[in-house]
């Protein structure tokens, strides 16, 4: 067990998490939509409160003040917007919620009808996702694979200066130069296994060691990481 | 069917434009009739190292953007006849390369020619970018030290998902060529091996040339060292790397300086 590495110091978690939010997609003209949502709230009065909450001004162009407005018109009904999508940044104030991208949409449950319904055409899609990733070839410097869903499997390399982002585990058949983060999603039970262990940092649900912090025994071998308690071990495979 | 080559390497001063010139040169005295583009707007030297530097009129960004036909800018080397260079543009910069320009560029040049090389600037953007975009392979050309091999392995990454045929879903063949190798040095781990670039970069090797004075006496008269000095020891790499992306099966070997009594001699004397 003396190649095992144990890191006592107090480390910084760095954790990803995704929470469903209701987008409003505001059409012209604004006082009528926000009638629309006056009549869901007279129904189920503070029904939004407490739920994040995205304004997406994708069909509708407003000035910077209108928006500021129409910010402050939901505020009044006990509406606080998380972020907003579709729009330039140049438009956002500093006092202003932030710009968000890369959303993707999904089913909400307990919705009234009619609520502003999120595009629901994604989700038999994502359905048939697989829960693993096969790349066949090397990840080269500078390429990040992530992949949120599951495990990812590398016949090649991953070239220094690459990355790999698992929700699950991960599995390098060649020599992992690069940076390796498995469970990103809370998954404290994802492994990385490699090869040959040359990483510039080796991550599973936030923590993480640097190139630093593994042990020159270790390198140049086959080995595994994995989480012991909030304790990351690298141990070899052989 | 005429070929398009990228020279490239995402580091600078590592021998990009050097390597065109030579392997350019090397094609031409194959009898191939070669273009060689330099797509480093704004700081060309592919004319200084082919000694066009005095005839350059029009250039790539006046064919680019259809200000002169590609006739006029084509400069015939003075050595071989069927080797041209297409300059770039000194007083411009890489902004003024369009993708629809150089598609039509390229085009054009694949009706004329066997070979069209085209040397990429160093970095990863536009204009490095661009020099790759059409290429049917490339040649990366890699030093024996880590943030060589690293940038190389960044560029083949670009390969692979940034050049027309990649975006077709077709590959972009590529070949390593190591420059300014010293087996001595690697020998004493001073170095990387080429077994360690190798590993590295997963790449099939097209040739190694040695480090030498022959091959900056060569860029300094303008003159492809394989013209310059054809028998010399990275002239014999560069001819072998050719034969070998001609398809011949040529054995790898690392040439070695041929030092006889005289050269000895002289080299005293110099000293």
């Amino acid at each position: 067990m003396d190649a095992t590495q144990q890191v006592a110091r107090q480390q910084v978690r760095m954790r990803g998490r995704s929470y469903v939010a209701f987008v409003f997609s505001p059409v012209v003209p604004v006082v009528s939509w926000l009638a629309e949502i006056d009549a869901t709230l007279g129904k189920s009065p503070g029904f939004f409160t407490g739920k994040p909450v995205v304004l997406d001004l994708a069909a509708v162009d407003l000035s910077q003040a209108a928006i500021a407005h129409l910010v402050g018109s939901l505020a009044e009904r006990n509406i606080r917007i998380l972020g907003i999508e579709g729009v330039d940044e140049s438009r956002l104030g500093a006092n202003m919620p932030p710009l968000l991208t890369g959303g993707r949409a999904c089913a909400i449950t307990h919705v009234e009808p009619q609520k502003p319904q999120p595009q629901e055409k994604n989700k038999d899609k994502d359905k048939t996702k697989l829960p693993s990733l096969l790349l066949e070839s090397p990840v080269r410097s500078g390429q990040s694979i992530v992949f949120a869903e599951g495990d990812v499997t590398v016949l090649g390399s991953v070239g220094s200066g690459a990355e790999i982002v698992a929700g699950g585990s991960i599995h390098v058949y060649g020599t992992l130069r690069g940076r390796a983060m498995a469970g990103i999603n809370g998954n404290s039970a994802a492994r990385i296994f490699c090869q040959k262990i040359e990483a510039e940092l080796l991550a599973i649900d936030g923590y993480y060691q640097t190139a630093d912090d593994i042990g020159d025994s270790l390198r140049n071998r086959p080995a595994q990481a994995w989480l012991e308690g909030e304790m990351l071990r690298i141990t070899p495979l052989n | 069917m005429a070929k398009v080559l990228v020279v490239t390497s995402g580091k600078g001063g590592v021998g990009k434009t050097t390597s065109t010139a030579a392997l350019g040169a090397a094609l031409a005295q194959m009898g191939q009739s070669v273009v060689v583009i330099d797509f480093d707007v704004g700081l060309r030297n592919l004319d200084l190292v082919m000694g066009a530097e005095r005839r350059v009129v029009f250039d790539l960004i006046n064919v680019v953007q259809g200000v002169a036909k590609l006739p006029q800018a084509l400069i015939r080397d003075k050595r071989l006849e069927n080797l041209w260079l297409l300059p770039a543009s000194q007083t411009r910069d890489k902004d003024a390369l369009t993708e629809e320009g150089v598609e039509r560029v390229i085009a054009d040049l694949k009706t004329k020619f066997d070979w069209i090389l085209c040397d990429s600037p160093a970095g990863i953007e536009r204009g490095a970018t661009l020099a790759m975009r059409y290429a049917d392979e490339a040649i990366i050309v890699t030093n024996p030290e880590v943030s060589s091999v690293r940038d190389s392995d960044r560029i083949i990454g670009m390969l692979d998902s940034k050049t027309a045929r990649a975006e077709r879903g077709e590959r972009v063949e590529k070949h390593l060529l190591v420059t300014r190798y010293d087996a001595g040095r690697a020998a004493r781990g001073e170095m990387l091996s080429i077994d360690d670039i190798l590993e590295i970069l997963a790449t099939p090797l097209l040739g190694i040339v040695p480090e030498s004075q022959d091959v900056l006496r060569a860029s300094n008269v303008g003159c492809p060292v394989t013209l310059n000095a054809a028998s010399s020891a990275p002239a014999r790499a560069y001819t072998d790397a050719v034969r070998r992306l001609m398809g011949e099966a040529v054995e790898m070997t690392v040439p070695v300086e041929r030092k006889g009594l005289m050269d000895r001699l002289l080299r005293r004397r110099a000293a």
